[in-house]
């Protein structure tokens, strides 16, 4: 069963799926929409896009998504989140409406909209940590972005903005195999962000498959 | 270790931040409100954003008069009632009502055809706005002197407050035809292409190569049922406005969540079976082919 490309999901109720499917596949990995829990239940690891968290998690709750959703991430499923995908990952929120759900999983507290209003989203670059991402600085697009406001202890952090409105926040996060950027990486053809996520993918499905396959021989 | 950092300094208002903000929209419904308590509505049905403006377009066709930018004070007070982005109508070639539009903070501003133009040759240079602006088209070479201009984002025009999806329909599938036949043009042709186009031959040349639009396409005007929207999206819009539709309908919160829900389920039937049940009363609609010349908005911008 690992043999061939890694199966990621993108989480298709709305926001820029296609541009994340793009850059999935232009990775290697067989890139699929995901909108019922079937088509969850199928993937290796899954994109959580930029979009509205709000509509994001309304949808999925009214389409009986959003326990199976907690679910698999509780299971350890690989999951990458960009802007509303970090809203959507974090345990806390702060300045939501009322009553907004998230799948949570990344031990974070996020501000929503945290940078202001869109005529304040911008682009700029910025250098990241960690082996697969340090190097040349990467283009990144803040629109109507999170922060994090608070990470725990196991939270690795990634990215910082410097200078600025909210000079210092984090804006790139890593725990185990959830990954969470406030900018949006599927828009600016820059790729290491989801080649790194692939990488995760890749080596979780190895880990399992692995296990499996020990329980497996087991008996005989 | 390096200490991680930004190496550049900000910059807003860029196309890539301005069409950057539609891509996060796809997929979604954004909805007209008149009122701070609809804009509630609006974001408990799951609408990606709202349209603030003092009249929906029905009203507007039924008390006829100068159709304006919305009253500042309204703006604002739709702006602090909702978490999600909110956008604001400013007249054809009315830049002072985008230069305030911007100020109070709107997300996003339609140069819109519902509103009275302000200018009949001119639309407003978008290029001079941090704040992006989404236009209407009912063709191809429309869609892309607004692009030239500026927008970014593009939504067919349909015919606003009829409830009646002929005119969206005749939008999306000319702009969809239109570029589905430059893409079969050799280099060569692209310079008449866009003569006749009235476009600028870089766009032109763009869409053929691409074949598609380099901005995000939703449709408007008239989408007034769940099955409304879904065939639009079907047709290849890539989200969905819906003005009159929703609150000039019998159960306003309910007609809401079942656009949104067909719109995300555009190709499964049995969803929008099961949203359309017991929604009451859709808007009551006009034969478009009924109005007179001078009452059709989708002919105002040029």
């Amino acid at each position: 069963m690992s043999a061939g490309a890694p199966t990621v999901g993108v989480l298709a109720l709305q926001g820029d799926v296609r541009e994340h499917l793009a850059a999935l596949r232009a990775e290697g990995a067989v890139a699929v929409p995901v909108r019922r829990p079937a088509e969850l239940a199928a993937v290796d690891g899954l994109v959580l896009p930029g979009g509205e968290s709000t509509t994001i998690a309304k949808l999925a709750v009214r389409f009986g998504l959003m326990d199976p959703l907690r679910a698999a991430v509780r299971a350890g499923l690989p999951v990458y989140g960009s802007c509303a995908g970090m809203v959507l990952l974090a345990d806390r929120l702060v300045d939501a409406p009322a009553g907004q759900e998230t799948v949570g999983g990344l031990d974070v507290t996020v501000r929503r909209n945290a940078f202001g209003r869109q005529v304040d989203s911008f682009e700029s670059t910025l250098r990241l940590e960690g082996p697969d991402l340090g190097g040349e600085p990467v283009p990144a697009v803040f629109i109507r972005a999170p922060w994090v406001e608070r990470a725990g202890a196991g939270v690795e952090v990634l990215g910082r903005v410097v200078g600025g409105e909210g000079d210092g926040k984090i804006v790139a996060v890593r725990q185990g195999d959830l990954l969470a950027t406030s900018f949006h990486p599927e828009l600016t053809g820059d790729r290491r962000v989801h080649a790194l996520f692939v990488e995760i993918v890749r080596d979780a499905r190895g880990h399992r498959s692995g296990a499996v396959a020990g329980e497996e021989r087991r008996p005989s | 270790m390096s200490v991680p950092d930004q190496t550049s300094p900000r910059a807003t208002g860029t196309a890539a931040v301005k069409r950057g903000m539609a891509e996060q929209l796809k997929g979604g419904v954004i909805m007209d409100v008149v009122t701070a308590e609809q804009a509630r509505i609006a974001e408990d049905a799951g609408a990606v954003a709202v349209m603030a403006l003092e009249r929906v377009p029905a009203d507007i066709r039924a008390q006829g008069g100068i159709a304006r930018m919305s009253d500042p004070d309204m703006i604002s007070s739709i702006v602090s009632a909702v978490s999600i982005p909110v956008m604001a109508k400013a007249r054809i070639g009315h830049f002072v009502e985008a230069q305030v539009l911007q100020s109070l903070g709107v997300d996003y501003v339609d140069e819109s055809e519902v509103l009275t133009p302000a200018d009949e040759a001119h639309h407003i240079d978008k290029h001079a706005f941090t704040v992006p602006f989404v236009c209407g088209a009912t063709d191809l070479g429309e869609a892309l002197r607004r692009i030239a201009e500026g927008a970014a984002m593009i939504r067919s025009k349909g015919e606003a407050g009829t409830g009646n999806v002929v005119e969206a329909v005749r939008h999306m599938r000319a702009i969809r035809a239109g570029i589905r036949k430059l893409t079969t043009l050799d280099e060569t042709e692209l310079y008449v292409a866009a003569k006749e186009l009235r476009a600028p031959v870089e766009l032109v040349a763009l869409v053929a190569r691409e074949g598609k639009l380099p901005v995000v396409l939703f449709t408007a005007g008239g989408i007034a049922t769940p099955a409304d929207a879904a065939m639009m999206m079907q047709l290849g819009a890539e989200g969905v406005f819906v003005g009159s539709g929703i609150f000039k309908s019998g159960d306003p919160a309910q007609r809401a969540a079942a656009i949104v829900q067909a719109t995300t389920f555009a190709d499964d039937p049995e969803v929008i079976a099961k949203v359309s049940r017991g929604l009451g009363e859709a808007m009551v609609g006009i034969n478009v082919a009924t109005l007179p010349e001078s009452e059709r908005f989708a002919t105002r911008g040029w």
